[in-house]
């Protein structure tokens, strides 16, 4: 397929945003691509890399730190005028009624009102709304909520239309028909717009729409990997090559880049590792040890696709449990397989004791910002020290919110083995008692 | 119903910064430049053609009744401009925000009546010779007293505006005036509403005040409820102020029933969220125009006008703000910002003060704290004393659905009611009894600002969600723990409102409570209201800036010490 010409180029984009000590925390780190006319171009990536930054960039809302966007050529210098946005949280007007909300983006570029109303009335039959012209959203399900924000962004026949997670609010059965019917709509060429990009953290989602799939990395978000999709429309989920292109970006996903790798498999490499090097990731102590029964009880192994398709799960739901396993030795991926280690079998057949003991020992050893809290912990004399302490501390490798997270993690992961509790009142860690004995 | 005081986000800006000082300086200048503009103004003798009193015939009341809602209403209308333009700057200009939210914020705390005497002078000065100027100060006073709450209530609701909505106006690209009316009004109506009612009926209070008003040795008169009220105090005549207590409860529920409660069932239509709340407001009248076409037909022509202003205001540009902005520009801008506004400010505030020194010396300011120290307790004792009463009946009220469906109407218009109306029948309490001023002033203080304490806790009573009530009834829980860890844990927020509100009620209504005439009875306490009101009454401006600043003083340090802690307490521990 020759690509046909280019819309909206993005060249070296970096988006840096600066922590409360003056230091420059990346999102986005240099990255460049091209939407070209004729293409659905799906950008995917872990929580954490940036896409969602990448698409608002596109978008014009707001600016990269270096780098330019250009459209057709000229850089932006506010919203991008060629594209229409879809949102993930639909973002319709609830005072205003289906109508009112797919003419309000016409009436902002000043078309004459019986094209617009036309238009409108157009748009809303083409997208499967007609009958509910009259309608507030809030009478709307998701889906059809939704639709109205596809008919608003098409009703202005942008040259692009970008999407920010369009399905991710939709239950897994609206979701596929509303996939289903804008995949019909763009192969018959009935779809007013010339190229899509779109932002998702579902993998078949990406595979199931996309002509390219570009894989973000996460902490800073570059682009990994870019993969082009020439599988026939309409695409059947059970065929092989459907298959292993999921799997492939699976593998991409959980693959190893970092300096996670050293950490995860040698014990003795952690020691080098600081906090903000590898972060925890978000998931609950309780989230972890669900994971694992269910992995023992599957004899131990199982794909991921096939995990994440059976839990409904996204890979923003499994990929930082996955993290989470493989940071503590629970589990290991090779080949988009997860499997769990003689640690996590133990951890999930133990009673609750044992497990959370077990947990303790395993979070001291290998979770970075868990051996901090506790050497610090450790080096007071009451065993106890304010929150404000490691959140300065955290500060340093994160934004004020990320920081907030990364301790609220620590606290569920060190409360649950026991390690050191946590007074939110008055904002203190302090040692388990068994530990201060000691 | 008053669940939601939706401008609690007043009391989430953090604690006293140093613009706050700047802006309280900045204030103090302006107010001096008024007093130096309302004397510059005078003519040497007063407009001889404004009445120092209005005719007490009961006949006249409908009339009287007519101007006060005039009056009202022009009010109502100036505070929604206003906030529509101060709360808009505040949000989308930078620089100007970092001047006029702390500015509100002081404001906000002044007390109202305080600068009455100058705001009239002022304005009869503007309009020599004719009512139109008293006419202005009363209009201007009652503004003063809505508009403040209503424009923070819009400013939340501008800076809260959810991301998605933002940025779908952006990539839309709306013009300014397309995005104002399609998202910043609508997502701002529903705490607008709120406020503009609270706010109303908190000002019926300041027009009895204003109508009938003495400056300089001289009394002057509007025709009106509140002048009305007073003359009739004047001649000690306590049957027509009856008639005229009849008259304003009327008014109060007539405003309330075909104004306030339709666009509160209105303003739900803007809400953003279907909430599961089953008890939508409704309201009869809203039904009625609903159901009627007269409000298509009127709306008709204004159609192709609005779309011509549509047009029209199209130069004026997107509701955008250019991505790349020069850094050293914006630096040199903001410095030449902070160093004029600094300037001005400085030179204000030592021009005030110096003001004050020439006239009255500023060891004046010793006495004025030491009254002010008396009025606080007042303020102190009143809280107390109605907390002890409200907190039970109001917990009662709102955990009873069908009392509380009854009450929330009657306490409504208590609220509403101008509790300077009942002064005199105090006052003749007070001269039968021979009970001080001093320890009176306090149920006169309390007449108005106690309500703010019983429907705020109505309000936390009744949102307590059921089934935390229920667990606790299985549960067995009686007593004092079902109160100590129940009841007065789950009320706490919607009392704190209950009481900011309150006592800052309670200051603004001591310029009035701390002196009472009734008949030729002439009842003073010790207080800084009474300071302030003596001040103006013989036109002693240095004093009146001196009382008013003090009074500042006392009100937003207590707001920043006590209220704001509380508040946060709220917040973080006992939000439901």
């Amino acid at each position: 397929m020759t690509p046909g010409p280019v819309i909206v180029e993005a060249r070296g984009v970096t988006k840096t945003f600066t922590t409360p000590d003056g230091r420059a925390l990346p999102v986005l780190d240099g990255v460049s691509f091209s939407l070209h006319e004729g293409e659905i171009v799906a950008l995917l990536g872990k929580s954490g890399s940036g896409k969602s930054t990448l698409l608002r960039c596109i978008a014009g809302l707001i600016s990269p730190s270096a780098g330019t966007v250009t459209y057709r050529g000229s850089p932006l210098n506010g919203a991008n005028p060629g594209v229409a946005m879809v949102f993930q949280s639909f973002a319709l007007l609830p005072w205003l009624t289906v109508q009112q909300n797919v003419e309000l983006a016409m009436q902002a570029r000043d078309v004459p009102l019986p094209t617009r109303q036309d238009k409108a009335l157009r748009a809303i039959d083409l997208i499967g709304l007609d009958g509910f012209e009259s309608a507030y959203p809030k009478e709307l399900s998701g889906g059809m909520r939704q639709r109205v924000g596809f008919a608003r962004a098409l009703s202005v026949e942008p040259d692009a239309l970008l999407m920010d997670e369009p399905f991710s609010a939709l239950d897994v059965l609206t979701a596929a028909n509303l996939r289903g019917e804008l995949t019909r709509l763009w192969e018959g060429h009935e779809f007013p717009v010339k190229a899509v990009l779109i932002v998702t953290h579902n993998i078949e989602e990406a595979v199931q729409l996309a002509d390219r799939i570009l894989v973000l990395s996460s902490n800073p978000g570059r682009i990994r990997a870019e993969l082009p999709v020439r599988l026939p429309r309409p695409r059947d989920r059970q065929t092989p090559g459907f298959e292993q292109l999921v799997d492939t970006v699976y593998d991409i996903l959980t693959g190893r880049e970092d300096a996670a790798v050293a950490a995860a498999t040698e014990p003795s490499g952690a020691s080098a590792q600081t906090p903000s090097d590898l972060p925890l990731p978000q998931v609950s102590a309780g989230g972890l040890s669900g994971l694992l029964e269910i992995l023992a009880a599957r004899g131990g192994q199982v794909g991921l696709a096939e995990l994440a398709d059976e839990l409904s799960f996204e890979i923003d739901d499994l990929l930082p449990l996955v993290d989470a396993a493989e940071m503590l030795g629970l589990a290991q991926t090779h080949d988009a397989r997860l499997e769990i280690t003689e640690a996590g079998r133990e951890f999930a057949e133990g009673d609750i004791d044992t497990s959370k003991a077990l947990f303790g020992a395993v979070i001291s050893e290998r979770a970075p910002l868990i051996k901090a809290i506790l050497r610090a912990l450790r080096a007071t004399a009451d065993g106890t020290l304010r929150e404000d302490f490691f959140l300065d501390l955290l500060r340093r490798g994160f934004s004020a919110d990320e920081a907030r997270h990364q301790l609220d993690i620590a606290i569920d992961w060190g409360r649950y083995g026991e390690l050191f509790d946590y007074d939110a009142e008055r904002g203190e860690l302090t040692l388990e008692q068994v530990e201060v004995a000691a | 119903m008053f669940g939601m005081f939706p401008s609690r986000g007043v009391w989430r800006r953090p604690g006293l910064h140093p613009v706050d000082l700047m802006v309280f300086a900045a204030l103090l200048a302006l107010l001096f430049g008024l007093l130096r503009l309302a004397p510059a103004l005078n003519a040497p003798f007063l407009p001889k053609t404004a009445p120092s009193t209005v005719s007490t015939d009961p006949a006249n009341l409908p009339y009287y009744a007519v101007r006060s809602l005039l009056r009202m209403f022009i009010a109502l209308i100036l505070s929604v401009l206003f906030t529509f333009v101060y709360a808009t700057a505040a949000a989308r200009l930078r620089r100007a925000e970092k001047v006029l939210i702390p500015l509100l914020d002081i404001v906000q705390s002044m007390p109202v009546l305080g600068f009455l005497t100058v705001t009239v002078t002022a304005f009869i000065n503007l309009f020599p010779g004719s009512e139109l100027g008293l006419e202005c100060a009363s209009i201007f006073a009652i503004f003063t007293s809505m508009a403040w709450n209503m424009t923070f209530a819009f400013y939340h609701s501008l800076i809260a505006q959810p991301r998605d909505l933002d940025e779908a106006a952006r990539v839309m690209r709306l013009t300014k005036w397309q995005r104002f009316w399609r998202l910043d009004v609508p997502s701002g109506m529903i705490p607008l509403v709120w406020n503009g009612m609270m706010s109303f009926g908190g000002a019926w209070f300041f027009l009895a005040a204003s109508e009938s008003i003495s400056v300089l040795n001289h009394t002057y008169a509007l025709p009106g409820i509140g002048s009305y009220v007073a003359a009739a105090i004047g001649q000690g005549n306590l049957g027509e102020v009856g008639i005229a207590i009849g008259v304003m409860i009327v008014m109060v529920i007539a405003v309330n029933v075909v104004f306030w409660r339709p666009m509160v069932a209105w303003s739900e239509r803007f809400r953003a969220e279907e909430s599961a709340a089953a008890e939508r407001p409704r309201s009869v009248v809203l039904d009625l125009l609903r159901r009627s076409s007269v409000p298509g037909l009127v709306a008709r022509p204004f159609r192709p006008a609005g779309r011509l202003l549509d047009a029209a205001t199209r130069p004026f540009g997107l509701a955008e703000h250019p991505l790349q902005r020069s850094v050293t520009r914006a630096r040199t801008g903001d410095v030449f910002f902070a160093g004029a506004v600094s300037a001005v400010v400085v030179y204000g505030a030592w021009r005030a003060l110096h003001y004050v020194d020439v006239h009255a010396g500023l060891g004046a300011f010793g006495p004025a704290f030491a009254y002010g120290a008396a009025t606080f307790g007042r303020v102190a004792v009143l809280l107390i004393v109605a907390s002890v009463i409200w907190v039970p009946a109001g917990v009662w009220i709102g955990m009873n659905p069908r009392v509380s469906r009854l009450a929330q109407p009657v306490v409504q218009v208590l609220a509403s009611f101008p509790a300077n109306f009942l002064f005199p029948f105090a006052a003749a309490f007070f001269v039968a009894t021979g009970i001080s001023l001093n320890i009176g002033g306090i149920l006169l203080m309390a007449l108005g600002a106690q309500w703010y304490i019983l429907f705020n806790v109505i309000a936390g009573a009744s949102a307590i969600p059921s089934d935390l009530r229920e667990a606790t009834r299985l549960m067995g829980l009686g007593g004092k723990l079902r109160w100590q860890r129940f009841i007065l844990p789950a009320i706490f927020p919607a009392y704190v409102t209950g009481g900011i509100t309150a006592a800052g009620g309670a200051w603004n209504a001591s310029i009035v409570a701390e002196i009472v005439n009734y008949g030729h009875h002439h009842l003073v306490a010790t207080g800084l209201g009474a300071y302030i009101a003596q001040a103006a009454t013989v036109g002693d401006f240095p004093r009146v800036l001196i009382g008013v600043a003090v009074m500042s003083v006392y009100v937003v340090g207590l707001n920043r010490l006590v209220w704001r802690r509380l508040y946060r307490l709220a917040e973080t521990r006992y939000a439901l």
